[in-house]
């Protein structure tokens, strides 16, 4: 343990007392002293090549890079004096004598940090005369545009893609005033992080690609939001103007996403305005055709009064929406509502089917078992995670597939029995913190509960599940998942869910976005589609009602740790898209059903009311650790795992159907969309 | 002054004092004899390391602290205070590296002592390293020293041959390896961090300090940095005592320093000479005076490139060491002691030192990346008597900004220069825009 | 932006796989045993001197992927080192580069004039490679033999204590196939006084 006692210093003559890890500029910002800074980024290592952060310390001949300079006992800091200013004012100026005037026609103005503390640094002319240097722009790809001229050389943006992203492809080639940010080759950058290296390019060197020039800063509305492209919950802020939303960026938040999100939730927004869902439409002589909510909502009304319907929820869906499926399709029997169309396997609490181990705390496993499963795809930030516990020595084993990730596996077979190979058994004897990640999918064809029970038992075994921790963890990529099996949306089987359902006499699904619509199992139903972008499940259905997006509704998504968190809404629905639940309080009307809540609010009161720990944001639902099977014969049965996501770019609906997403597909994973006409 | 006195005092006295041939430590400086290890032992090296190895360790570093040995690679800072601040008996990897990457220009002594005296390098690597518990010893030589190289490789092979390095080094109880690695071509690899950078594998961008290569070095192990010559005084140094060394040069400023004269003298040479020779005497005796005679002589730059210049009247009384140097505004630094006579453009030597600087800046931090290269082109502007007197202020004011606001040391190796010259010609700069201006018009 | 061969950011390709050859395979296992274990991108710069020897003293793309993958290194930090260093060429390179010293203590003895010399003498402008491809000229900076200026290297070899005549020497022997006196061109053993 690192000692983390208290020492006096004195910052501008103020005297306090901090922990002595810290650096001068941390302790200057403790007393409230704001240091200017372009290199020196908290989640990167230190640079120290700014040199604007310099302070005067008491005794020291020459100023000091605050970033990279350790607190010592009785150290008195200045940060003000005219030495310091000086001294900044000089290095302010070095950093613009060479930097394009461009502000106007820049992306980043407004929200540039070179702007901003050119304004308290800068001269009020320039003293240089010379001609400016001017810089090739470099291909990194459909994501990131680059203007090099603006480049400060800060290499946030190359100590990002090594550290975090761990995609060693940026780099600073040549050296002094010839020195340039590239990528190798000028490839596109691999990694489906890349795109946090805009919000961390202090100046307007690297932009988004997709945002360029579409808004100033000052123009947009801010609305805190969730990432609902995978299951983490990352916490974005979806920047609108108008009924258009023009650049999703994250938030901090320490326990999830940190300040990183996926490319696909910053970049798919393109695609939340294609291919839409604006009107009802209901087929009509084998062809759907445009209809209305008068005529849609009477057939099915009719169509309810006699059949037997089933309920698929999809992988977009918030709780609420679930929630009120749920109300209404208890008028029509039990086990009619399924959310586990890929057959998940759960057991029978939350720990049996979600990531137990907190999120921010991967970093500290010394042994990493993955298990069917490609965190990189399916869950980018929890791929981070696990780099970062890699970086931090952990040993990282892998069974299933032979996949290539951005650190170093040991591959073990395919076979879950591979758990119990010897050489693995010798690596997690000694690992004092050792953490399984199973795919959720890796399970999906289990036949009986004794693989999981077996599990359960090995994880006792070797102390993965103790009295205080529970690192078992099941990693299922879908955002609506865990919200939706914890309001109950799912039949009584364990195994195979979704198949055993088909077997069943119902004769009308009702899709809430799920594309499973579409499969040939129901081709002697009526269908029905609840959704907001046209693909084959609507295209396959009888009857198709459009619906909100996330952004245009609030909602509650529990992530994959089981953390319930908000997306809010940014601006209305498009076309004549209606909440789901207000269409089946019409339809619960029509049919003389119950349906109390007659507003959203009342709809959420009622799901607190029954789901109260839903309502404690942002708080890990805590439940105790599984049961304790001691079972005898720990038997790991062969599993086939059925792959999810095959293209992170493309992994649903709307990602589907944005073109950046496209690009990237095409320039990242260099495949051709379309294949060449001869 | 002082210095001054203590000159003319010797002058009437007659007493001019040459270093006495038995006392150069570098007795093949100029490679007229063997340069092996037959040579070598000749010279009286390795005559008995085995009995210094059998030394404390402690005691060794004392010995070398005694002797006031000050660092020969530009900073003179106390050698043996240097080893002392190894941590000792870590259980870690120690490592010793030599500073071969000899760039500065101006200086070319090291490269004499590797190619025509590399055993008097190789045994003190061994002494130096058995002083700091470093058993392993890379020597970085600049890349473009490719003869030095092999001369370098052939003695070292020589010396395992013969036991004198590697497993129980000279019969003694100390394993020791040691390795050369060349370096390609970048000024920035003599700054003993960026020299680890790159020895590592990595771009020559020097490190942020703390921490010290003495706690964190060479692959995170404590490692001590130390230029050829330093290392390769210490087995003499051990072998003689300190006093011997002590006695040669004044206090604090001991021992005998090679220096090497380029520029406008009439022979040009290195030469090994006692430590605070005066410049003149050091120019007229060795180098047969200045091109064109003493009085011709414009100025001197006197410890490699990044030493301010001297104006002629100092380099009637300066001695060349550490402090005498200092106290004029200048340095000895690797003593490359460069010589501009009156039929060169003085602001043109110094505009080339500016190409040089803006060439070699390693780019990392935003001073000397920004400025080396804004310096240089209002030199080209000086040296064309395009610059305003205004302007020449401007100048200086962009070396303050630079000085001491940099990670290393190369952004005011970078001002340095400048400021001596607008420090010693700044009248001389203005008159020459004048003369322009009034062509011009 | 530095037209020297040895300073540009960008590389070309010979759209051929660089593959080691016996000897050189025998060299790296040699160079990698220097340094520790775990630290074999410590030997990428040998391994970038020893590919441009075999590549007709230049690094090509396929270089830079070859020493990547025989050290198990990123590309692009096998290409920021290539950049970087002055000495290792990005593009193809005469027979013989001749680097001419520019710094101050050479210029103060004549460097330019011996300049003019070469570039009149191999007919080649800086940086330019002769159009028989035996002679690739380049300014460098001071190359520490300060005591012997001015002088110049060729390939591997120091020419020092230089004049135009002598340099002329120097090149028409080159030219015509002849050796070269390495060293001092005045009959000096080193840097003594004489």
């Amino acid at each position: 343990m690192t000692d983390t006692s208290l020492i006096k210093i004195k910052i501008n003559n103020k005297e306090l007392e901090v922990d002595k890890n810290l650096t001068v500029m941390q302790a200057c910002e403790i007393a409230g002293e704001e240091i200017p800074r372009f290199c020196y980024h908290d989640k990167l290592s230190i640079a120290g090549n700014c040199r604007m952060c310099l302070v005067e310390i008491e005794k020291a001949p020459k100023l000091v890079s605050s970033c990279t300079m350790p607190l010592m006992e009785g150290m008195s800091v200045i940060t003000n004096s005219e030495k310091v200013n000086a001294g900044r004012k000089g290095v302010m100026e070095f950093l613009l004598i060479n930097h394009p005037l461009d502000c106007p026609i820049c992306d980043q103005g407004g929200e540039c940090d070179l702007q901003d503390q050119a304004m308290y640094y800068g001269f009020d002319k320039s003293r240089y005369s010379e001609n400016k240097r001017a810089v090739d722009n470099k291909n990194m790809g459909p994501l990131v545009n680059t203007i090099m001229t603006r480049c400060i050389h800060c290499t946030r943006c190359v100590r990002f893609a090594t550290e975090v992203a761990g995609v060693p492809e940026l780099g600073m080639l040549g050296r002094g005033e010839n020195a340039e940010i590239t990528t190798y080759l000028e490839n596109s950058i691999t990694s489906e992080l890349s795109g946090n290296v805009i919000d961390l390019c202090p100046v307007g060197a690297l932009t988004s690609k997709p945002y360029q020039f579409k808004a100033r800063p000052w123009e947009l509305k801010r609305t805190d939001s969730i990432d609902i492209f995978d299951s983490v919950g990352s916490n974005i802020r979806i920047d609108s103007r108008a009924e258009e939303i023009l650049r999703v960026t994250p938030r901090t938040n320490e326990d999830i996403n940190e300040e990183w999100i996926s490319d696909k939730v910053r970049f798919n927004y393109d695609g939340y305005y294609q291919q839409r869902i604006d009107t009802p439409y209901i087929r009509k002589n084998q062809r759907l055709q445009i209809s209305n909510w008068d005529e849609t909502v009477k057939v099915l009304t009719n169509k309810l009064k006699a059949s037997q319907p089933l309920a698929l929820i999809g992988e977009l869906v918030d709780v609420e929406t679930g929630y009120a499926v749920k109300k209404f399709m208890q008028n029509f029997g039990e086990d009619n509502v399924e959310c586990r169309t890929d057959n998940q396997f759960i057991h029978n609490n939350l720990n049996s089917f979600r990531f137990n181990t907190p999120i921010n705390k991967i970093e500290d496993s010394d042994l990493i078992v993955l298990i069917g499963t490609n965190p990189k795809i399916e869950t980018p930030i929890i791929n981070h995670k696990i780099f970062k516990a890699y970086n931090n020595g952990a040993q990282i084993f892998n069974i299933g597939e032979n996949i290539s990730l951005n650190y170093e596996t040991k591959y073990l077979g395919t076979k879950l029995s591979e758990l119990e190979n010897e050489k693995f058994l010798k690596n997690i004897k000694k690992s004092k913190n050792p953490i399984i990640i199973i795919g959720s999918s890796y399970l999906n064809n289990l036949k009986n509960v004794h693989t999981y029970k077996s599990l359960i038992s090995f994880s006792h075994q070797f102390k993965l599940i103790t009295k205080d921790k529970n690192n078992l963890n099941f990693l299922n990529p879908f955002a609506s998942r865990i919200g939706q099996l914890l309001i109950g949306n799912t039949t009584k089987n364990h195994c195979e869910p979704f198949t055993k359902l088909l077997n069943q006499k119902f004769d009308t699904v009702l899709s809430f976005g799920s594309e499973k619509i579409a499969d040939s199992s129901f081709d002697s139903y009526y269908r029905v589609y609840f959704g907001h972008h046209g693909d084959e499940g609507a295209m396959k259905s009888d009857l198709v009602l459009p619906t909100p997006l996330f952004t245009e509704k609030n909602g509650i998504f529990v992530n994959i740790e089981g953390r319930p968190q908000e997306a809010r809404k940014c601006h209305n629905p498009i076309g004549s898209g209606k909440e789901e639940w207000v269409i089946l309080k019409k339809l619960s009307q029509n049919l003389s059903y119950d349906f109390e809540p007659n507003t959203f609010d009342e709809l959420r009161e009622e799901l607190f009311k029954k789901h109260p720990k839903l309502f404690e944001f942002q708080e890990i639902i805590h439940e105790d650790s599984s049961e304790p099977f001691v079972v005898e014969d720990i038997l790991f049965e062969d599993c086939k795992p059925l792959k999810l996501i095959e293209n992170f770019y493309m992994s649903d609906i709307i990602s589907k159907n944005s073109v950046t997403m496209a690009k990237c597909v095409e320039e990242i994973l260099d495949k051709p969309l379309m294949e060449k006409s001869a | 002054m002082v210095n001054q006195i203590k000159l003319v005092l010797r002058k009437e006295e007659g007493v001019q004092r040459m270093l006495n041939t038995k006392d150069k430590i570098f007795q093949n400086l100029h490679g007229f004899e063997e340069p092996f290890l037959e040579g070598a032992l000749k010279r009286g090296s390795w005559s008995n390391t085995n009995e210094i190895l059998s030394k404390n360790q402690n005691d060794v570093i004392e010995m070398v602290k005694s002797s006031q040995l000050r660092g020969r690679g530009g900073a003179g800072f106390s050698t043996g205070l240097k080893w002392s601040f190894m941590p000792k008996d870590t259980g870690k990897q120690h490592y010793l590296v030599v500073n071969a990457d000899e760039s500065e220009p101006g200086t070319c002594k090291d490269r004499e002592i590797i190619r025509n005296d590399p055993h008097t390098l190789i045994e003190g690597c061994l002494i130096a390293s058995y002083a700091i518990q470093a058993t392993k010893c890379y020597i970085y030589i600049r890349g473009e020293y490719h003869f030095e190289y092999i001369q370098l490789e052939k003695a070292i092979a020589e010396a395992y041959e013969k036991g004198l390095i590697g497993k129980k080094a000279c019969g003694s109880n100390f394993d020791f390896d040691l390795y050369v690695h060349r370096g390609a071509g970048a000024y920035i690899c003599g700054e003993e961090t960026a020299l680890l950078e790159s020895l590592e594998g990595k771009k020559g961008q020097p490190r942020l300090k703390p921490p010290f290569p003495a706690g964190v070095g060479l692959y995170g192990m404590p490692t001590t940095i130390n230029n050829v010559e330093s290392i390769a005084v210490v087995p003499t140094i051990l072998r003689r005592g300190s006093d011997w060394f002590k006695k040669i040069g004044t206090e604090n400023n001991t021992g005998t320093k090679v220096f090497c004269i380029s520029g406008n003298v009439n022979k040009p040479c290195t030469i090994e000479e006692e430590m605070g020779i005066p410049l003149q005497e050091l120019i007229e005796k060795h180098c047969d005076g200045v091109d064109g005679g003493w009085d011709n002589l414009k100025a001197i730059i006197p410890g490699g490139s990044s030493t301010p210049m001297l104006p002629k009247n100092v380099c009637e009384t300066v001695r060349m060491n550490f402090d005498d140097l200092k106290a004029y505004g200048s340095g000895l630094g690797t003593a490359g002691v460069i010589v501009v006579n009156k039929n060169n453009d003085i602001s043109e030597v110094i505009e080339r030192f500016s190409h040089f600087y803006k060439h070699e800046s390693c780019g990392q931090c935003t001073p000397c990346r920004e400025g080396t290269g804004w310096m240089y082109r209002m030199m080209q502007k000086l040296v064309r008597g395009e610059i305003s007197p205004e302007q020449i202020e401007l100048l200086e004011n962009v070396t303050k900004q630079i000085e001491g606001h940099t990670i290393c040391a190369l952004g005011d190796a970078a001002a340095w220069p400048i400021q001596g010259l607008i420090k010693n010609f700044k009248s001389e700069l203005i008159e020459k825009y004048n003369k322009r201006n009034l062509k011009a018009s | 932006m530095s037209n020297h061969p040895g300073l540009s950011n960008t590389f070309s390709s010979t759209g051929e796989k660089f593959v080691w050859s016996k000897d050189s395979l025998n060299s790296i296992k040699m160079i990698i045993s220097r340094y520790p274990k775990d630290r074999h991108q410590s030997a990428v710069m040998p391994l970038l001197y020893l590919a441009q020897e075999q590549n007709n003293n230049w690094i090509s793309i396929e270089c830079i992927e070859t020493i990547a993958e025989t050290l198990n290194m990123p590309k692009i930090r096998v290409t920021e080192v290539a950049s970087f260093y002055s000495m290792y060429n990005t593009r193809p390179v005469g027979k013989n580069l001749v680097q001419v010293c520019r710094t101050s203590p050479c210029w103060l003895r004549g460097s330019n004039k011996i300049t003019n010399t070469i570039c009149k003498e191999t007919k080649c402008q800086i940086n330019e490679t002769s159009g028989d491809n035996l002679f690739t000229v380049v300014e460098v900076e001071c190359l520490g033999a300060c005591s012997n200026g001015p002088m110049i290297q060729i390939n591997n070899d120091f020419f020092e204590d230089l004049d135009e005549e002598n340099t002329k020497i120097i090149i028409d022997n080159i030219k015509n196939g002849k050796p070269n006196k390495i060293g001092s061109q005045k009959g000096r053993r080193s840097s003594e006084n004489a």
